[in-house]
This record gives C-alpha cells, structure tokens and sequence, in this order.
C-alpha cells in the first residue's frame, strides 16, 4: 500500500502502483460515467447560458453529488439547478478527467492545481461509494470488525484506502 | 420596507424582508473528512485555520453552522463552489 501524498517544492508527489492505479482510475471512469455532461434545453439561448433541468437526479449518489441548494424551498432549490447544474457537472468532469489522464504507476508528481483536481475527484469518488455502502462515521471501526468473508469487505477497505489517500493529499496541499 | 407606489408589480414573497441577511450552511455528513472540510473553509473563505477549524467541529457535533452570511446572490455562489467541493451545503433566509 502506498504511504500517500507528500508535499513538493512546488506541488506533490505520490507513490502508487499499478494495482492501486488501475483502482482508481476504473472509480474515477464510473463516476465520469455517471455524471453526464452538462445538459442544456433545445433553446440555444438557454444552451449558451448553461441552463439546464430543475428536476433533482432521481439516483441517489447523483442526488448527494448534486444536492438541493435549498432545503425548504422547493421552487428556489428547482431555480438554482437550472442555472447551476450544468456547470456543476462539466467542473466535476473535468477533475475525474485530469485524474485519468495525470494517473501512472510508480512516482507520480502533480502541480498543485492538479492536486486540487485530484482531491475533488477523489471525494466525488468517496461520495459515491459511502452512499452504495450506506456508510457511517464509524465506518472506520465497521471495517476493523468486519469479516474478511464479508461480501462488502473489498469495497469497504477501498473506500478506507481512498479516505487515506485524500487526508494525505489535504495535509500536503496545506 | 415603507410604502410602494401603485404601480410596483407584486415581488416574490423571498424579496418580503430584504434587510435580512442570507446564509450559508453547510450540513454534517458522514463522508466529507474533518481535515477536508476545514480546508475547502480556508481555500474558498479564506478563512483563517483556526476559524475554518471551529467551523467544521461546529458542523460535525451540531450537525450543521452558518460559514458565511450576505446578500442571496453571494450565498447562492458559495454554495455552488462549495457543492464543486463535494460539501453538503444550502442557501436560507436569516430568520
């Protein structure tokens, strides 16, 4: 397992091998999936403006990436999706997208930007995952006493792994 | 407010009381690290570490804190930089 991100002189560095990049980039690339690109409405004014639906996404790791603005105002929460969403997602995309094409095996040095890139990817990632396994703040102490034979055992320790390698990043970003 | 001329046309009831503040709210979850979310308060307030760093133990024991207040239009921004962020964060009224 790698020891995580370490501060540069002028960003930081990683150490991964390929196991754990080939993880990463397969989560990366579902949340890509995931989130689509932007869309706007037929009207090409509304397309210039990236205005987009005010339906919140019936998925719920969508909904969690995506959350209402507005906790009890329904008509103001609708509003701010239309005019934020789709700008909301092409952000998101574009940082699961600079984690693919920046991740490789082996030591890996990013320029502060891209790490930034990097730790929102990571989230979204960890987001996803913690709402497929209803996960709680405990979920530490959870995976000490799980079962290895748990069936939910191999995505719990990679959602531990990933909750590693973001704390790293943060503290060497800081 | 004071008086309206006749002729003002009817304004949408969130425009009622607009000497009161907007706020911005960010909601404990499970998911979002404590070290994470004091960063993201210091990289998009600008918040000092100390400041951001009670923010988020307000969020985590209380279950969510008020991290910024102004006009609608600014709350609407932070949350929207903040949602980039992955936090789990709305806009209300003061009241």
């Amino acid at each position: 397992m790698s020891t995580g991100f370490r501060a540069t002189r002028d960003g930081v560095t990683v150490q991964l091998d390929a196991g754990e990049v080939s993880i990463l980039r397969s989560l990366v690339s579902q949340v890509l999936g995931l989130v689509e690109p932007g869309t706007t409405g037929d009207d090409p004014l509304e397309r210039a403006l990236g205005i987009g639906s005010a339906a919140p996404p019936a998925d719920p790791v969508l909904a969690r990436l995506f959350p209402s603005a507005y906790a009890d105002d329904e008509d103001a929460a609708q509003e701010f999706r239309r005019y934020t969403e789709a700008t909301l997602r092409d952000g998101k995309r574009a940082d699961a997208t600079t984690l693919l094409e920046t991740a490789a095996p082996g030591r890996l040095t990013l320029t502060a930007e891209q790490g930034q890139a990097w730790l929102r990817a990571i989230n979204d990632v960890r987001l996803a995952l913690g709402v497929r396994l209803e996960v709680t703040e405990e979920v530490h102490e959870e995976i000490a006493s799980m079962s290895e034979d748990d069936p939910r055992y191999p995505a719990f320790v990679t959602y531990d792994w990933l909750t590693y390698l973001q704390d790293t990043l943060v503290r060497a970003l800081w | 407010m004071g008086s309206t001329a006749p002729t003002e046309v009817e304004r949408p009831s969130s425009d009622v009381r607009p000497d009161l503040p907007w706020l911005t709210i960010v909601w404990n979850d499970p998911v979002n690290l404590m070290s994470y979310v004091t960063y993201v308060f210091q990289t998009v307030f600008g918040y000092p570490r100390q400041k951001a760093e009670k923010l988020m133990m307000d969020v985590h024991h209380k279950g969510k804190a008020v991290v910024a207040s102004g006009t609608r239009e600014e709350m609407e921004r932070d949350v929207q930089i903040l949602h980039s962020y992955g936090l789990w964060a709305t806009v209300q009224q003061d009241k």
